[in-house]
């Protein structure tokens, strides 16, 4: 899931719904009742171990507390919000085509984080089931001893859903339709799904249509970061083709220098021919050199940004400080309010913003979106890019985390058990010089042993 | 000059819209005093009217010069000088009234007013009537008589050659097709004044551009030494070659030391020399200063009209009247000074030549440290080679968007790239110089050139080259490092991180300027 800020969630008296409180579905879609001995079940899962894990629990006072905590520091939500270390039992394999999975490496989102620091959008709650374990950007080992990252969204395939939706069945997973039904509860990926487990554990489950193998010879660290470069990937590319604009150079201009934004920068660079200059914005001095060595042509810190475009793109800045052309493209890898607004403000007559941070609740001025004809999308998640031939996001992100030499983007790895530590480490990210903070499991104790119920 | 001991008071350093007081190590300081300010003419509208009669060099008296049907062109030196602002009547004011008589007697119709500003601002209105008068100002302005330089206008431009250097002669069309300039200077410092007048005053980029570089400026020892300046050798060069085109009638003034109003006399004396009025001013003048905002006292120091008086006004032929400027600009300023030192300070007062009406932004603040005060010199600098230079001023990250628009940019991309001149000047001048927004905003609203900001940080190229570093004390820590600078809390922080590199017990000289004065090293 794309990283950002959020807003409020359940401060509103507004819990999130849980499975059962969902609204009503067709019924093929209903949740089906709960498990049978006569349902087909996976000899692998049969452990009865208990696992460490990170979950988050479905608290109002813990979200309330973790909402005034992380107003004062962000990432504060780890120590006093929803989320809790916990000895737990492995999910159960749901279905055919699970299996289950130990987690070498597991990412901290920003969206993992606003999360945590109760700040998510409500628009989630009917499409996430409590208690849930986090992570979604994870490298692990399955069954059979091979190394996998995960392509989290659950759509129509993971949940057993016949026929599948439309979007699903056009490999279009994160457009799917059917979020609540199926196999499992309620989520919209893996990591806010109560049946599934999440990377932050020692174990969780997958479908095999939610596995990419990982090539030989790459890292983990390098393949921890391919789900946020294959998000990377899809915005780079779901930006549609430069045409007739303004400036001789074409230029693309992506706001926020964090994993998202370093690998966006590192895709447009790899895959974008027809965009000349790419102009990030970054605010820390470490951002700006990965920038520039990922191939950004200007970096610019946040309150330079119309200035630097339009030095860019040999536009003019009026009166009001508008510019009198600006950027082909926009990604906003931020998704802040002061974000959006800046992608509206520097994208050029007839340019397009592209959404690809997880945005907060806005109060924007539409003016220049509606009088300039700027295209503004949303860009989530990954697929089958038809700019790249079709090729799936996940491939293209395995060929850019090796010849970027992503692993550098890892800054730090922590054990399960200092996760508040790593935690608030995630959230000062930029100021304290790191990029992308994750979860190290490789040292858990019987890790391998959860996959097959007895000691490898 | 004064050596500082023990007894000695503390010494009043500029910063800015405000002062520090500071105690000098004793025994291995030295204060060097502006002197005191000389008697002006007695009446100086007599004065220039003699002047204009009786001119130097090979040229005839004005009159001679004047006919029915001729163009007249008289240009005269922009809102840049003198600093701070002088009260009416301006010289120029009193020089172009004496013109304007003497070509109203000879029958002169065809007269058009000139302000030379190269690639400094417009003026405003009111800027123009202080320079010109009221009078002036409406015989003109209105009937578009008065114009302002435009080095951009493709249409207002003529090249009327190319001098043995291969520098293009580019000047102002009104000029270039007038039988007659008469330019009226006011010459501040050394290095404003003759050929340089009417070669930055009056021409395109495509010609400042020769003298207005890294190579010239590094080879400019000092600035205010035109024989040893190459940004002079150039300019003399260009302005030779004007005037086999264009018959140049040059009027030039110098002006005495007097540079605050009787409120603010403490900041003319010597510390030693304040009496009770002095002190109390002092003290009144210090607290009231803190009780406002940082726009506020801008203003109240932006509004400071010096109380300068004319000392001479020579006309004629160009260098024949700069020789004898420059004579009576040394008389005022000249200062001796035995022997350099291994740490010179600086302190930087609240306007220099292009914050008029403006803020002093960090690039203003090198400008006029590295490039101006460190080049008040004859024979050598005032710090030794490889010595440091300590500048005072808070150096805000601050800039006027109206007048200093290409700054913003230069600060905010060229110096977070480099600071190095010679590869600011290759990488970037060009692309600033043509940039179509800061041209439009040059020639229609009262912004500075796009390559403005390039010329200041060129500006402080010999002292960058000479000296070892450059520390800043008060400033803005982030601007300060922005420029390659080190940033300190006080003197005494600077003076010690001065040692670090010129080794313990350093020789510090207090160079206590403003009032203006021009050392001479032996």
């Amino acid at each position: 899931m794309p990283r950002g800020s959020a807003a409020l969630s359940c401060l509103s008296g507004h819990l999130p719904r849980l499975a059962g409180e969902a609204p009503p579905l067709a019924p093929e879609l209903r949740r089906p009742a709960p498990r049978t001995g006569a349902e087909p079940k996976c000899e692998l899962a049969r452990s009865n171990s208990y696992m460490k894990a990170l979950q988050v629990e479905r608290s109002l006072p813990r979200f309330a507390a973790a909402r005034v905590a992380s107003g004062w520091r962000a990432g504060a939500g780890a120590r006093v919000g929803p989320l809790r270390l916990v000895d737990i039992t492995p999910p159960e394999v749901p279905g055919p085509g699970w299996q289950r999975l130990s987690p070498r490496l597991s990412g901290i989102c920003g969206s993992d984080l606003a999360t945590i620091d109760g700040r998510s959008s409500r628009w989630f709650e009917p499409i996430v089931s409590f208690p849930f374990v986090p992570g979604h950007e994870v490298v692990a080992d399955t069954e059979a001893g091979r190394r996998a990252v995960l392509e989290p969204v659950l759509g129509c395939e993971a949940r057993g859903i016949v026929p599948m939706c439309r979007a699903c069945s056009q490999g279009r997973r994160r457009h799917c339709e059917h979020l609540t039904g199926g196999h499992v509860s309620p989520g919209l990926q893996t990591g806010f799904c109560r049946d599934t487990g999440g990377g932050w554990s020692a174990a969780f489950v997958a479908h095999e249509s939610q596995l990419h193998y990982v090539p030989e010879g790459l890292p983990d660290e390098a393949a921890v970061l391919a789900e946020p470069a294959a998000c990377a990937v899809h915005a780079a590319l779901c930006a549609l083709p430069v045409g007739a604009q303004p400036s001789t150079e074409p230029t693309a201009v992506v706001i926020g220098a964090g994993t998202l934004g370093l690998c966006v920068v590192a895709a447009l660079s790899r895959w974008r021919e027809d965009i000349a200059r790419v102009l990030v914005v970054a605010k820390y001095p470490h951002q700006r050199a990965l920038a520039t060595e990922l191939g950004a042509t200007a970096v610019a810190s946040p309150d330079e940004l119309r200035r630097a475009v339009r030095r860019v793109t040999g536009s003019w800045i009026l009166g009001n400080g508008q510019l009198s052309g600006g950027a082909a493209v926009v990604i906003d890898c931020a998704g802040t309010p002061s974000s959006l607004a800046s992608a509206l403000a520097v994208a050029a007559p007839g340019g397009q913003v592209v959404l690809a941070g997880m945005p907060a609740p806005s109060h924007l001025d539409l003016t220049p979106l509606w009088q300039r004809e700027v295209r503004l999308s949303g860009c989530y998640t990954y697929g089958p890019e038809p700019a790249a031939g079709g090729r799936h996001s996940f491939d293209l992100a395995f060929e850019l985390v090796a010849t970027a030499r992503l692993e550098r983007l890892v800054s730090a790895t922590y054990p399960l058990d200092r996760a508040a530590e790593a935690i608030e480490h995630a959230a000062s990210a930029g100021p304290r010089g790191a990029v992308k903070v994750a979860f190290d499991m490789r040292g858990e104790p019987r890790r391998l042993s959860l996959l097959t119920g007895k000691d490898r | 000059m004064l050596e500082v001991d023990r007894s000695t008071p503390p010494a009043l350093i500029w910063h800015g819209e405000g002062w520090r007081l500071e105690r000098l190590p004793p025994e291995r300081s030295r204060i060097v005093y502006a002197p005191e300010p000389l008697p002006p003419l007695a009446d100086p509208d007599a004065a220039i009217r003699e002047a204009l009669l009786s001119p130097l060099g090979d040229c005839p008296p004005l009159p001679a010069l004047l006919r029915p049907g001729m163009r007249l062109t008289i240009a005269f030196d922009d809102l840049s000088l003198p600093l701070p602002p002088m009260k009416r009547p301006d010289n120029r004011q009193r020089v172009i009234e004496a013109v304007l008589d003497m070509a109203a007697a000879a029958g002169v119709d065809d007269v058009t007013l000139v302000a030379a500003l190269g690639l400094h601002r417009r003026m405003t209105e009111a800027e123009l009537r202080h320079a010109l008068g009221d009078r002036v100002y409406d015989a003109f302005a209105p009937q578009g008589r008065l114009l302002q330089h435009d080095a951009e206008d493709p249409d207002g431009l003529v090249l009327v050659g190319r001098t043995d250097h291969g520098e293009e002669v580019e000047v102002n069309r009104r000029v270039a097709e007038s039988d007659l300039l008469v330019y009226v200077n006011i010459n501040l410092v050394a290095m404003d004044g003759g050929h340089k007048s009417t070669s930055t005053g009056l021409m395109s980029y495509r010609s400042v551009r020769h003298h207005h570089n890294v190579r010239t400026l590094a080879h400019s020892r000092s600035l205010m030494d035109q024989p040893r300046s190459e940004l002079h050798s150039s300019a003399w060069r260009i302005g030779r070659l004007l005037g086999e085109h264009i018959k140049v009638f040059q009027v030039e003034t110098t002006l005495n030391n007097d540079a605050f109003p009787p409120q603010l006399a403490f900041l003319q004396k010597r510390e030693w020399e304040w009496g009770l009025r002095d002190r109390a001013s002092f003290v009144a003048a210090s607290q009231g200063l803190q009780l406002l905002t940082e726009r506020s006292r801008r203003s109240l120091f932006q509004s400071i009209l010096a109380p300068h008086q004319m000392t001479s006004v020579q006309a004629g032929e160009v260098e024949a009247v700069h020789a004898s400027t420059i004579a009576n600009l040394h008389r005022q300023q000249l200062v001796d000074v035995e022997g350099q030192t291994d740490v010179v300070i600086f302190g930087l007062p609240h306007v220099g030549p292009y914050n008029v009406g403006s803020i002093m932004n960090p690039l203003l603040v090198m400008c006029l440290g590295l490039g101006y005060f460190f080049n008040m010199y004859i024979g050598k600098p005032l710090v030794r080679p490889g010595g440091v230079v300590i500048l005072s001023h808070p150096t805000p990250w601050a800039f006027h968007p109206v007048h200093h628009p290409s700054y913003i940019d230069f600060f905010e991309e060229v110096l977070a790239a480099t600071t190095d001149p010679a590869e600011i000047e290759k990488t970037y001048e060009e692309r600033f110089a043509t940039d179509p927004w800061y041209r439009h905003l040059y020639r229609t609203s009262y912004a500075y050139h796009g390559v403005h900001p390039f010329y200041m940080w060129y500006w402080g190229v010999h002292a960058l080259e000479h000296a070892a570093s450059t520390v800043v004390v008060g400033g803005d820590r982030r601007a300060v490092r922005r420029m390659g600078f080190k940033p300190a809390s006080t003197l005494a922080d600077a003076l010690e991180m001065a040692e670090d590199q010129v080794g313990r017990s350093p020789t510090v000289t207090y160079f206590r300027c403003p009032p203006l004065m021009l050392a001479n090293v032996h």
